[in-house]
């Protein structure tokens, strides 16, 4: 990517060239359209983007380029820099070419840009204007072709307006990885296409509809919803998942209407999901919450926040006054944002007392190695010298993430894959380790430098314990010696760190991830959660023992205690499993549930189930009508995605902003103002007056958001956003915001919508954060910091020694649970575009197991477990070991039917009908 | 069913082993499997992505642009008639509307009993015998329209079988590469299967034409 300023040339190796005249220095080897946009000459072009490999293929930014033969036409997108070259864009010969080149393109181009959704933000409409002869010689009649074809679910295509530059096909060949179109026929009867049996089903597709420089390829989801000039935009950031793309949320007629992704460098670098990019349609959802509905003879009547509020006082009084321990619990608040998870977790400890009080639904990591390990930025794994997955698949989780990764797997990155089951991933593994469920700490305690070695272990053959050991070491004076890639304590190893799958406990993972850090105290680890916000409210302490800003609850007890002005509970709190099992054994009086749908997300729904049934009172604070709400004796509507300011903080611990886009529906209130009230009504006062109010008090009190202020956050600075916490002593510039430059082709749609008209807010909306900030701070809030030593930020636990889980009797299969990108939630089941694609579940087994069985491919069959039953179907898959069986998550069988959440591993048994 | 057989999964596999970069055996094999049955099927165009690992689209792609691989069925026989510029001057337009009406299909059809594709096609590098066809590869001309109608009932007739390969086999892929890697017989078994590619077919042309390898 080139560098925006010259000063970042390397100096010694540096080219010059002229462009137009102007004396220009460039790395050599860069491409000449990367220089010239440097040094402020646009060049037009369709197919070049800076994200992938050129390929010369529009031919629309010809220019002349002098060589020993004197001067020649070149595409400047594919043409590398030389020494003295002297580049003409404006010479005759060359505006010659390219209004040549543009009147071909538009031969075949039926120019319906009246009913055409790209015209507005066209690249093909403003380069016929400034680059186009602006008359046509072509009187012929035009080709003709059906109008749009779906060629796959999320992108339709209009054949008549393609201009063929490919960027669509490199896109899923080369970024996704999945070439599910290729240019069909040949000459004017070229068409994109997708082989006729698989349409194009991408994770990724949407991002060929946002590069696509003309209206060819078009997405259901905003066809014909808006035009460009009515369009209004916010630059804020995805939370559908923990990697935190940055992207612009633009609506029409105050409703959202599209996603677009921009080039945060360090994180999405312009792509997302479908997922992140098509989600928003829940927010306009008929099933969002938007009123506050209060149980009223059995039945949930709506009631006004001033009684909804007065009952759910009285009800925190009465149970706060209990003898219990836990008298109240909090589950949920991955889909807050930073502010309101604070206020949450604020409200939870200092009024209501409890520190029971979790992020996490069972299906996450124990927060205080999350919170604890080196932890690793994105840029960092996709430049490490080793990544060890010990992670699910990536591509289900956290989509983007597999992009970066994929990316640097094939450039140089080498990927150890732990695994007990292939993911997206494994081709691209230099070494995969398929270890035997629920065993992976027996694993990785082999694969430490000083570890003995062994002939297997949990499966695993010495050879590929050896070749993994090797390079989490690194070759002592191998190719690329000089770079110091021989580390013993694992500088350069980057650990991505999730739960494998949910059958198995956290301790597994938990225990391998202490054994790492042990060993190669030098490796860093990107933790793999993939629910929205989460690793936010694990910041702000939503988990029973942790306290805002990664500091544990007996280290920070006495320093939020003073600032707060409340005794913080002293003991340990109960996590989501331990809420639900007090729950069901009738021992919690009260849970509030924010955003969570444990009926839907708890591995173990049994539990859940009767953990529901069993308290004393159930209120659901959150967005949408979810199973949970309909058990519920309170529900509260809260403002969701786009219809917040505020903070969220992504894998990495970066944080950036989220802006506002949209009003929330109905009565819901942000769910920082429900916690504010609620402790008005209680007598206390949080304290607590707006987002900007919150995030500045984080960054006074959390210690490891110090100095992340609103200043900061709105300075140019911080606009990818800021990873915490800050180095000490890290004196960020502060300016005031600058326009994040848009390249208008790269990012069709963004530029345009800007120039016509809606200036585009970098992060809150209302009032924007960077904007009343030319150096001078806001008003210094009225709390004192503590008079008591800053706590220290959490260091990781040691690791427990952790036996291996028991072996498997001959008749069972040991259960892996896939999670899917578009299985049941919320998201996917109020967004009409993603509703459809949620996958049947389905359990996949070696074929000699089914064969055993006398099961087919396809069959239906039962899957037994000491907990419960499913009948779901069943497919061969060789690449699984035998005893080992994969339930892909999905319609028509969950798999928290089967899992007991207190078990180290799940064994199922499976039957014929 | 449309599948590679083991015959031709086993050849495919040689073929493959030839070439440093797996994809680069992609259009061998689609001959291979046009050869098969005559056109790639679905099914074929699945089992080559399968053996060259890349998809099904990036097959199709590469073979819909090459006349000569069909990704749609086509007859036994596939009449290719020229009609660039030496084909043209010497009557190709009036023989390919003849051979239409002959036929009773358009260019791009299959007749109904499924023995004849009818093509239009550029030059066929066989412009010393213009108006000139192509079946099956084969090369027939000068074509005059009783040649052609003579060709049709021959071909219809089964008395050229010994000089026109059925459909989807180019002898070239058999010779250059599938010889080379498939193999180990003597020339002369080679030359059997070969049919007319050698040189043996000259001369065995119907009336008018001439048929050349
Ligand atoms: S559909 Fe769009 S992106 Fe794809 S080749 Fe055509 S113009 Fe380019
Ligand atoms: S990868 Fe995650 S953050 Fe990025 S667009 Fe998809 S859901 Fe959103
Ligand atoms: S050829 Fe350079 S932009 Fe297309
Ligand atoms: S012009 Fe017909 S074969 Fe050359």
């Amino acid at each position: 990517m080139s560098d925006p300023s010259a000063a970042g040339v390397g100096e010694k190796a540096a080219v010059q060239v002229s462009i137009d005249g102007s004396l220009v220095s460039a790395r050599p080897g860069e491409l000449i359209i990367e220089v010239a946009e440097r040094a402020g000459v646009y060049i037009p072009r369709f197919c070049y983007h800076p994200h992938m490999e050129p390929v010369g293929m529009c031919r629309m930014c010809l220019v002349e380029v002098s060589g020993p033969r004197g001067f020649s036409l070149q595409p400047a997108c594919f043409t590398r820099v030389a020494e003295g070259q002297e580049i003409l864009t404006r010479s005759a010969p060359a505006r010659k070419a390219q209004e040549g080149v543009l009147e071909f393109l538009l031969l075949n181009h039926p120019l319906d840009c009246p009913v055409c959704d790209k015209g507005g933000e066209c690249p093909l409409q403003d380069q016929a204007l400034s680059h186009g002869p602006g008359e046509s010689r072509f009187l012929e009649e035009k080709r003709h072709w059906a109008k749009p074809i779906e060629i796959g679910p999320l992108v339709y295509l209009d054949r008549e307006r393609c201009i063929q530059c490919a960027r669509c096909t490199r896109f899923a060949e080369e970024v996704a990885g999945e070439a599910q179109i290729d240019f069909l026929g040949r000459g004017d009867h070229i068409e994109v296409a997708p082989f006729t049996s698989v349409p194009f089903g991408s994770y990724f597709s949407g991002n060929t509809v946002q590069i696509c420089p003309v209206g060819a390829l078009t997405s259901p989801a905003y066809r014909f919803k808006a035009r460009p000039w009515d369009l209004e935009q916010v630059e804020t950031t995805c939370t559908t998942c923990a990697l935190g793309c940055r992207m612009v949320a633009q609506s029409s007629a105050g409703a959202l209407v599209r996603n677009l992704g921009v080039d945060c460098v360090p994180v999405n670098q312009s792509w997302l999901c479908d997922k992140g990019r098509y989600g928003f349609e829940a927010v306009a959802s008929p099933a969002r919450l938007t009123t506050p509905l209060v149980r009223h003879e059995g039945e949930l009547v709506p009631a006004s926040w001033h009684d909804a509020i007065g009952v759910l006082a009285d009800e925190a009084r009465r149970a706060r006054s209990s003898a219990r321990g836990s008298a109240i619990g909090v589950i949920g608040g991955a889909r807050l944002s930073n502010e309101d998870a604070y206020a949450w977790s604020k409200l939870a400890r200092a009024v209501l007392g409890t520190d029971s009080l979790d992020a996490q639904l069972g299906d996450g990591l124990p927060a205080e190695l999350v919170l604890g390990l080196p932890r690793a930025t994105i840029d960092e794994a996709c430049s490490a010298r080793a990544v060890l997955l010990l992670a699910g698949d990536l591509r289900e989780e956290l989509p983007v993430l597999y992009l970066r990764l994929r990316a640097a797997a094939r450039s140089r990155v080498a990927l150890v894959e732990c695994s007990p089951v292939p993911t997206s991933l494994s081709p691209l593994a230099e070494v995969l380790l398929r270890h035997r469920p629920g065993e992976v700490a027996q694993l990785v305690a082999a694969l430490a430098p000083g570890a003995q070695a062994q002939s297997e272990a949990a499966g695993v053959g010495a050879a590929e314990i050896e070749a993994a050991r090797a390079l989490l070491a690194g070759a002592p004076g191998g190719e690329e010696a000089g770079e110091g890639r021989h580390s013993l304590h694992g500088a350069g190893v980057v650990v991505v760190l999730g739960r494998q799958s949910t059958a198995e406990s956290a301790a597994a993972v938990a225990e391998s991830a202490a054994l790492l850090h042990e060993a190669l105290p030098d490796a860093r680890f990107l933790p793999a959660l993939c629910r929205g916000n989460v690793l936010g409210a694990l910041d702000m302490g939503l988990s029973p023992g942790v306290l805002p800003g990664r500091v544990a609850l007996g280290e920070g007890r006495e320093w939020y205690s003073r600032a707060w002005g409340a005794e913080l509970p002293a003991a340990r709190g109960l996590d989501t499993e331990g809420m639900l099992r007090a729950a069901a054994a009738g021992e919690l009086e009260m849970l509030l549930l924010l955003g969570a749908d444990p009926l839907q997300d708890f591995p173990d729904r049994r539990l859940a189930r009767e953990a529901l049934e069993g308290v004393g009172f159930l209120v659901s604070v959150g967005t949408h009508a979810d199973a949970s709400c309909e058990l519920a004796d309170l529900v509260l509507p809260v403002a969701g995605d786009a219809e917040r300011a505020g903070t969220t903080t992504n894998v990495e611990g970066r944080v950036s902003r989220l802006a506002q886009k949209v009003v929330p529906p109905g009565r819901a209130w942000p769910a920082w103002v429900v916690a504010a009230e609620l402790a008005r009504r209680l007598g206390s006062d949080l304290g607590l007056d707006g987002v900007e109010g919150i995030t500045e008090e984080i960054s006074r009190l959390a210690p490891a958001y110090r100095g992340l202020d609103p200043v900061l956050l709105g300075s140019p600075a911080a606009r990818d956003g800021v990873v915490v916490p800050l180095p000490p002593g890290h004196v960020p510039s502060r300016g005031p915001a600058v326009p994040r430059r848009i390249d208008p082709v790269a990012t069709p749609g963004i530029a345009s919508v800007e120039e016509q008209g809606a200036p585009m807010r970098a992060g809150a909306a209302e009032p924007p954060a960077g904007e009343h900030l030319d150096g001078a701070s806001p008003a210094p809030r009225r709390f004192e910091e503590p008079a008591v030593d800053r706590p220290p930020v959490l260091s990781a636990p040691p690791p427990l020694g952790l036996p291996a889980p028991p072996r498997l009797d001959a008749y069972s299969q040991r259960l892996v649970v896939r999670r899917r990108l578009y299985e049941g939630g919320t998201l996917v089941s109020k967004s009409p575009s993603l509703a459809p694609l949620e996958p049947r579940a389905e359990l996949s087994a070696h074929p000699a197991e089914l064969a055993r069985l006398g099961l087919g491919d396809g069959d239906r069959a039962r899957v037994r477990s000491a907990r419960g039953e499913l009948v779901v179907p069943v497919a061969a898959d060789e690449h699984l070991e035998r005893g080992v069986v994969v339930l892909s998550a999905g319609s028509g069988g969950s798999a928290s039917e089967l899992i007991d959440a207190s078990a180290a591993v799940n064994d199922v048994r499976l039957e014929t009908l | 069913m449309g599948h590679l057989g083991e015959e031709q999964l086993e050849r495919a596999r040689r073929l493959i082993a030839l070439y440093p970069e797996r994809r680069s055996a992609l259009i061998p094999l689609c001959h291979l499997a046009q050869a098969q049955h005559g056109w790639l099927t679905p099914e074929a165009i699945e089992d080559i992505a399968g053996l060259l690992g890349i998809t099904p689209a990036e097959v199709q792609g590469t073979a819909s642009f090459y006349d000569m691989l069909h990704t749609e069925p086509v007859g036994r026989h596939v009449v290719a008639v020229c009609t660039n510029i030496a084909c043209m001057l010497a009557g190709a337009y009036e023989l390919l509307e003849h051979a239409e009406a002959h036929l009773g299909v358009h260019v791009g059809q299959t007749t109904e009993d499924g023995e004849f594709t009818l093509e239009e096609s550029e030059c066929l590098a066989g412009c010393d015998i213009a108006p000139c066809a192509q079946v099956n590869h084969r090369f027939f001309g000068p074509l005059d329209e009783a040649g052609f109608d003579a060709l049709v009932a021959e071909l219809r007739a089964g008395t050229l079988s010994e000089v026109v390969p059925p459909h989807g086999v180019l002898c070239r892929v058999e010779r250059a590469v599938g010889l080379l890697a498939h193999r180990q017989e003597g020339p002369g078994d080679g030359a059997a299967e070969e049919g007319g590619a050698g040189g043996e077919g000259l001369g065995g042309g119907p009336g008018g034409g001439g048929a050349r390898p």
